[in-house]
């Protein structure tokens, strides 16, 4: 499994930069992954969602769908497009540390 | 006497209702009771071949009694609300209350066209179906027979969706489909997914990511829907995308069942938090959830009620003689994919493992190959119907285990 360094911690990622283990995650990572998503910085709203989405993977044992993001942290869709634009689930799920959103094959 | 109460007579709360009436004493010390809205059992996986002309509606449907135990009593009623503090089930007809020891929670997920707005208005069932309804999946045929070509879009509004290979079959079907009838070159193909891709796990993307390619099928990746233009006959995407369409095949949002809302015991999507290796209701002792209720991350098909209707039953004995539970689930998932043409592929994977190239179920000798095409994988398939009325249902022995096995695949 490849690692790297971010934010000055070493952690493990897969081929497509994605953390693999997310109790490696800090905040201070977030930030970092962020900037490389296009998102500069993270304001409150965008932590609320962060937040919100690491809860539902711990719980749920996978990276949330925007739907469900959307009604359990009560952000619109739209607002979440406006937070990270482009593909928010994909972005949110790699900021948060947790694993791509996927299908069964 | 103590009282089962099982909600939903769909693959999950039928296969239960045979397991335990044939391990528990029903004239002595348990009391079984079936609950359902609808008289009408599905067979869901043949849906998906009822707009091709394959299936028609005479071939999935059988009475949901017929499939039950004898000495449990089944009821047809809408359920009101689950109390699960008073340990009792209110149903809609005659008000009447359900009281019970324990509860299993197979209400499964429903279809919800309406939360994508202009997906019900004038173009619903003129230019715009569905096939995970029978109704759907009929008016599609239809529509289908006469249709003399353009633009088809595949949508899936958001994961999870039921049985998640079917778009794909879908598309491997009309593909074939169109061929047969002399007009594939004048249409288009198009599957605009929520998902980064058609295939998003390494092994398969790497074994099966040319198919789309090589059936000329269009993906439109990371397309989350916001809302249908009917007069336009468009789709529009949140961040502006758009994808025209001259029919449009949409799978609608799965939620979990009202009632669970009702009750107030589901999460987001309505569906009940349980608990992923041994299929208790993460809040409650006394209630278990099985098929596509819960939020496990495991697949919400029929393979996967089959499976967790041998780990509940194994289970729910140790449970009711005072032992613990065991851990035992796995998220084993086992599912053909139809590729068109006569042939098919099969895929068997769980919660860790993504579904790996190799033989089922016999290591080495098959029948089935898993990640490759076949037309023995296909005839699985279509023989599959009849195992699913006469085996799987009425919960008799089938020659697969409940967790998944490594043997025979190649990782």
């Amino acid at each position: 499994m490849p690692t790297r360094e971010i934010a000055g911690k070493t952690v493990q990622v897969n081929e497509e930069g994605f953390l693999t283990n997310p109790n490696e995650w800090t905040r201070e990572i977030a930030v970092e992954l962020a900037k490389e998503e296009g998102v500069p910085e993270l304001t409150p709203a965008h932590w609320k969602v962060i937040e919100y989405a690491r809860q539902a993977a711990k719980n749920g044992g996978k990276s949330p769908t925007l739907r469900q993001i959307s009604v359990g942290a009560g952000v619109s869709t739209k607002d979440l497009f406006t937070l990270f634009p482009k593909g928010p689930a994909k972005k949110v799920a790699r900021i948060a540390g947790l694993g791509k959103p996927e299908g069964c094959v | 006497m103590k009282r089962i109460v099982i909600l939903g007579a769909g693959t999950a709360g039928t296969i239960v209702a045979n397991k335990l009436a044939k391990e528990l004493d029903l004239n002595h010390e348990w009391k079984i009771t079936v609950v359902d809205e609808s008289e009408e059992h599905y067979y869901q996986p043949g849906f998906l071949f009822i707009p091709f002309g394959i299936y028609s509606r005479a071939d999935v449907v059988r009475p949901r009694r017929d499939y039950l135990p004898r000495q449990v009593e089944f009821i047809l009623s809408e359920i009101d609300v689950i109390e699960p503090d008073q340990n009792r089930v209110k149903l809609k007809q005659d008000g009447r209350v359900l009281p019970y020891d324990f509860l299993v929670i197979a209400t499964g997920s429903r279809l919800a066209p309406d939360q994508t707005p202009g997906l019900l208005e004038h173009g619903w069932r003129r230019n715009i179906f569905d096939f995970y309804s029978v109704d759907g999946a009929c008016a599609l045929a239809r529509h289908l027979r006469h249709w003399q070509g353009g633009r088809l879009v595949v949508n899936v509004v958001d994961m999870p969706i039921k049985c998640p290979v079917a778009p794909l079959e879908f598309l491997f079907l009309a593909d074939w489909y169109f061929h047969e009838r002399g007009i594939r070159d004048r249409v288009e193909l198009v599957y605009a997914t929520p998902l980064p891709g058609a295939f998003t796990k390494p092994r398969a993307s790497q074994l099966l990511g040319s198919l789309l390619e090589e059936k000329n099928i269009r993906v439109v990746p990371e397309f989350l829907i916001m809302e249908v233009d009917p007069d336009a006959n468009k789709i529009r995407a949140y961040d502006e995308t758009e994808v025209e369409y001259d029919l449009l095949v949409t799978v609608p949002l799965n939620i979990g069942d009202p009632v669970i809302a009702r009750s107030g015991m589901g999460d987001e999507l309505n569906y009940v938090p349980t608990d992923k290796h041994t299929l208790k209701a993460t809040h409650y002792d006394n209630i278990f959830v099985l098929g596509d209720a819960t939020n496990l991350p495991s697949s919400k098909a029929g393979s996967v009620a089959h499976f967790q209707g041998d780990v509940f039953i194994e289970n729910f004995l140790r449970y009711v003689d005072g032992l613990p539970l065991l851990e035992s689930f796995d998220g084993h998932a086992n599912c053909y994919i139809e590729s068109g043409f006569g042939k098919g592929f099969l895929i068997d994977f769980n919660y860790d493992v993504e579904p790996l190239p190799g033989k089922f179920p016999l290591p080495g000798i098959g029948p089935f190959s898993l990640l490759q095409e076949s037309r023995v994988n296909h005839w699985g398939k279509m023989l599959f119907r009849w195992m699913y009325w006469n085996l799987l249902l009425k919960g008799k022995p089938l020659p697969i285990t409940a967790q998944m096995q490594m043997a025979g695949k190649w990782s």
